[in-house]
């Protein structure tokens, strides 16, 4: 066999090997249910939830626990995930400066007895857009 | 007024130049078909070059109108009104240019067509074919900012739209069309930042450049010329790969200075979309130098020479097409170009897969096989391990595509990035940069001399020893500090020691001969010494902020969690591993001043732009601004001021970490400090502080009668009613004549100083008035009530809140410096090469392919190699 060969056949291996790990690391977007459901099943891997925050009438964030000045490291709410399935999440890292204005919420963790452990939350804030038009409306007319 | 010319002059501008573009790329077409390279059809190269000419001055055209529209805030414009806004520098507004989508395109655009002339004027001999390419692409690219209906198909978005074609629904301008909006919205603070006026050109420039050999390589093979592209094509290659390089560093280095994920590199998909194309093209960059020296590898570097642009084209629909979503930060929005960058990545990758496959059979194949002792050999695995790092991140880059493809075809997919982004392509990267710097010291060295098992095993030796000897001190030095060292790393370490032992050595002994041979090593001591850089950096970067004496009042998981921040209260001193540091209150950025100045001697005025001095604001002996002067500010960012003492050395420095309010980036955001030492970098950011564009919650004022000399408690502090006097004309009181003013002086003891406040209590016009002073640092408002004459006595109101404070992280990151000083060096030795790959271009007449070599025969030196 020449070399050529040997080192494409390896090469080859090493390919495999990679997209086995790729697909082996990659995670998955799942409900709090299924959540819930790895983690009784003693599956402790980290997953990806979607959710939104519960608002009260007046907009106010229901559920939401942050107290610097006795932890700055918890912060906990709760998420509704797209099956309006309520999760208690605790997020040991101060609370994301404006967590409030956020709309849709992603959170990476896994499920810890009875609350989610995140250690990473991607928020999604409203579209630019709609506070420009306000801005724009407020400005003189030439 | 409403002036539309000079929009329809740009977007004429962009007309032209597509137009332009599709008549030069088919008339280079025309006139290099069934021609052999260097001969072209006369009249047709005429009209290709006129088109190009014109497609360039419209280019040139369309980059002045849209500057002017930014440059002379006409808002009607809806680039000008989203980008930009009336307080922007001038040099921030070259970078509101390329903040859209458009604008960076248009950039791109601007680049090839400065590249295209440099190929007219310097490639003469493959000017038809490469220009044919050249044309081709620049006709896609334009049509991405055309702005024209075509048969009820938007096909490109203009950057000359008007407001009121953008926001048609909107009511202010349903009710009047001609509205124009007094200011824009202006450009993103994060990108107002010296290395955002550099970096995206850069880029740009190097994602141009990665055009250049692709098409030489793509006219070789429609010439039939397999062999001749490839000397041309290299200085260009090496070029792009320096440039790139750099750019994607200029990158890194922002992210670590402005961003606060605590680093300079986050594996997000836009970083990834740049570094595997940049792989790629140095993976490229070896294939085309061994073909150069031994004829061997041809076809791998037509197979890298394409891919790379393919994966730049590839780089391109990701971050553009908004496929991403969620995945990414700092994607561009999505203006629903998606359909449009998918057929200009399809047509090229047809194109270019269709001509190789039509002429892999006839590209050259070289016989001999390679052995051990051959150094090509090993530059070739080097080469592959570089593809394979690229196939990598490419391979778990493109997840959200798998999904978004899935999704078209039908089938619901749920695969997200892996949740440790970190550890999963470490587990790769890292053995890709163990292989990278092992080959690149063994290919050295073997590439300059005749290698047989005695040569070899002679020349491996010294930087051999020196390599298990710099290793062991090391692997003693971090035990010493009480540090763990796992396997994986000492084999990083010691092979990237070894990379810059024998790249070193082989350098030194090259400069003897000619400085100019020893591009290669200079740039394979770079990548090297980054190695070491990110190994010491991110492998033993170390959290100072832990929260190891706080109350932690959540017992739920309390062994595994760490707490990585601090409380910090405004004047008090807290201990953070080796340091007492303390926060010592707010300031801001005035221009003209040197450094930050306190808030609390700028008075806000109605203007949020503007301030008044409450007092002379000077640093050292100059005073820059007088009491009561008007002061310019830069409203969005407020600097914590936070003191680092080390509590060994005695070492004592301050650090500004910054809040900055950013709507677009959804709302408060934290850009770190830096202090930077030859052996490790300081880096602290604020995780958390009472939003200061929030009220504060004042208490209940409580009332104080109090004569002149009294003494009562302020929240806690001990405070003096020293005096009754005339109120000074101070800031923002806008005194008139006639007015009665007066106020009371109260020093107030702190835990630092002590504080003088001054409410005052004015009567005009038979109404009263009442100024009250607020202490920042001590949490405290005063009012200056009422007075009562007849006993001399005076009603205070006092109202307290929660004292100021800020959350704090801080980062201690070890040699970080050689991953900068790693990326100078890389570059360098980039520059070198192409210098010498031009100056053989350039020659023209090929030198002979035969080598003698050094160690053998030192005397007989010249090889045309490396």
């Amino acid at each position: 066999m020449k070399k050529s060969h040997i080192l494409a056949i390896a090469v080859i291996a090493l390919a495999i090997g990679i997209i086995m790990s790729a697909a082996g690391d990659a995670s998955v977007y799942v409900s709090f249910r299924e959540a819930r459901e790895r983690a009784a099943d003693g599956n402790l891997t980290k997953v990806h939830v979607v959710g939104r925050l519960p608002r009260d009438g007046r907009k106010n964030i229901l559920g939401l626990e942050y107290n610097p000045t006795l932890d700055p490291n918890y912060f906990a709410f709760t998420l509704v995930d797209t099956n309006r399935i309520a999760q208690r999440v605790i997020y040991f890292n101060p609370k994301p400066q404006d967590f409030d204005k956020s709309e849709q919420v992603v959170i990476t963790g896994a499920m810890r007895n009875d609350v989610f452990v995140a250690d990473k939350i991607l928020l999604k804030c409203p579209s630019k857009y709609v506070e420009k038009d306000i801005q724009g409306a407020t400005a003189s007319v030439n | 007024m409403l002036n539309t010319f000079i929009g329809d002059l740009g977007h004429l501008s962009v007309i032209v130049a597509f137009v332009a573009a599709t008549v030069a790329a088919y008339s280079y077409y025309m006139a290099a078909r069934n021609q052999p390279l260097g001969e072209t059809d006369a009249s047709w190269l005429r009209i290709a070059r006129g088109s190009f000419f014109l497609h360039g001055a419209a280019v040139v055209s369309v980059v002045s109108c849209l500057f002017v529209i930014i440059y002379t805030h006409r808002y009607e414009y809806y680039y000008a009104w989203s980008h930009s806004s009336n307080h922007l520098p001038v040099y921030y507004m070259i970078s509101c240019f390329w903040e859209g989508q458009e604008g960076s395109f248009l950039l791109w655009i601007f680049w090839q067509v400065c590249l295209g002339l440099a190929i007219i004027a310097f490639n003469k001999r493959w000017e038809a074919p490469v220009m044919a390419i050249f044309a081709g692409v620049q006709l896609f690219l334009t049509s991405m900012i055309l702005g024209v209906v075509l048969l009820n198909v938007k096909v490109g978005s203009s950057p000359f739209i008007l407001l009121r074609d953008f926001l048609t629904d909107a009511p202010f301008i349903q009710s009047n069309p001609n509205f124009i909006p007094k200011d824009g919205t202006g450009l993103n603070p994060l990108l107002q930042n010296y290395w955002m006026v550099i970096h995206p050109p850069t880029l740009f420039l190097g994602f141009a450049l990665t055009l250049v050999p692709f098409a030489f390589a793509i006219a070789g093979l429609w010439k039939g010329e397999f062999t001749k592209w490839v000397k041309p094509a290299l200085p260009w290659a090496l070029f792009g790969g320096l440039v790139l390089g750099v750019g994607i560093m200029m990158g890194a280095y922002w992210a670590y200075e402005t961003l606060n994920f605590g680093g300079y590199w986050n594996w997000d998909p836009v970083e990834n979309a740049v570094y595997i194309p940049w792989l790629v093209l140095v993976a490229a960059i070896h294939g085309m130098v061994l073909w150069q020296r031994s004829k061997t590898a041809l076809r791998t570097s037509f197979v890298l020479v394409i891919t790379t642009f393919l994966l730049v084209l590839y780089a391109t629909f990701l971050t553009r097409s908004g496929v991403l979503g969620n995945a990414s930060v700092h994607s561009f929005t999505d203006l629903g170009l998606s359909g449009q960058l998918i057929i200009y990545l399809a047509a090229f990758v047809l194109l270019a897969v269709g001509l190789l496959v039509w002429r892999w059979k006839e590209i050259p194949v070289s016989e001999k096989e390679l052995t051990t002792y051959n150094s090509e050999l090993w530059v070739f695995i080097g080469a592959t391990v570089l593809c394979l790092g690229a196939f990598q991140v490419l391979v778990t880059t493109s997840i959200p595509v798998y999904n978004a493809f899935l999704g078209f075809i039908g089938i619901k997919s749920n695969l997200a990035l892996p949740a440790d982004q970190i550890a999963h392509y470490t587990k790769i990267q890292l053995w890709i940069g163990v292989f990278v710097a092992l080959l690149s010291g063994i290919a050295q060295i073997m590439w300059w001399q005749k290698n047989d098992k005695e040569s070899l095993s002679n020349s491996l030796t010294v930087p051999g020893i020196l390599t298990l000897l710099g290793a062991a001190l090391v692997i003693l030095l971090v035990q010493y500090n009480k540090l763990q060292m796992s396997a994986v790393y000492i084999v990083l370490l010691t092979t990237a020691l070894f990379g810059v032992l024998a790249n070193l050595s082989m350098v030194l002994t090259l400069i003897k001969r000619k400085v100019s041979l020893s591009g290669g090593g200079v740039a394979h001591i770079g990548i090297a010494l980054m190695l070491l850089g990110i190994l010491a950096s991110a492998g033993y970067s170390n959290i100072i902020s832990k929260n190891s004496s706080g109350l932690v009042y959540s017992k739920e998981f309390p062994e595994d969690i760490n707490r990585d921040n601090v409380l910090l209260w405004r004047n008090e001193t807290a201990r953070m591993d080796g340091y007492d540091v303390s926060y010592t209150g707010q300031y801001f950025d005035v221009p003209g001043v040197p450094n930050y100045v306190n808030k609390e001697l700028l008075f806000r005025t109605d203007d949020e732009f503007k301030a008044l001095a409450r007092a002379e604001i000077k640093q050292g002996d100059k005073v820059y601004f007088k009491a009561g002067d008007t002061v310019e500010i830069l409203p969005e960012n407020t600097y914590y001021r936070v003191e680092y003492k080390n509590k060994e050395s005695g070492e004592a420095f301050t650090l500004f970490p910054r809040a900055q309010v950013n709507e677009e980036m959804g709302g408060l955001l934290a850009s770190p400090d830096i202090k930077q030492f030859a052996s490790h970098d300081i880096y602290s950011h604020i995780s958390s502080v009472p939003d200061p564009r929030k009220e504060k919650d004042w208490s209940e004022v409580k009332e104080h009668v109090l004569s002149v000399g009294d003494t009562i408690f302020l929240n806690d502090y001990f405070a003096v009613l020293r005096a009754i006097e005339p109120a000074h004309e101070t800031a923002g009181l806008g005194l008139k004549q006639g007015d009665l003013a007066i106020q009371g002086d109260f020093v107030v003891f702190g835990e630092k100083k002590s504080y003088h406040v001054h409410p005052v209590f004015v009567v005009r016009n038979r109404l009263i008035g009442r100024v009250p002073d607020e202490v920042e640092d001590l949490g405290l408002r005063v009012s200056f009530v009422n007075v009562d004459p007849s006993n001399k006595k005076f009603t205070f109101g006092v109202s307290t809140t929660q004292k100021d404070y800020i959350i704090l992280k801080a980062v201690e990151k070890p040699f970080i410096n050689l991953l900068w000083s790693g990326t100078l060096l890389m570059a360098v030795g980039f520059g070198m090469a192409l210098v010498k790959r031009r100056r053989e271009a350039r020659a023209g007449v090929a030198l002979p392919n035969t080598s003698t070599p050094l160690k053998a025969q030192p005397s007989k030196a010249s090889r045309q190699v490396a």
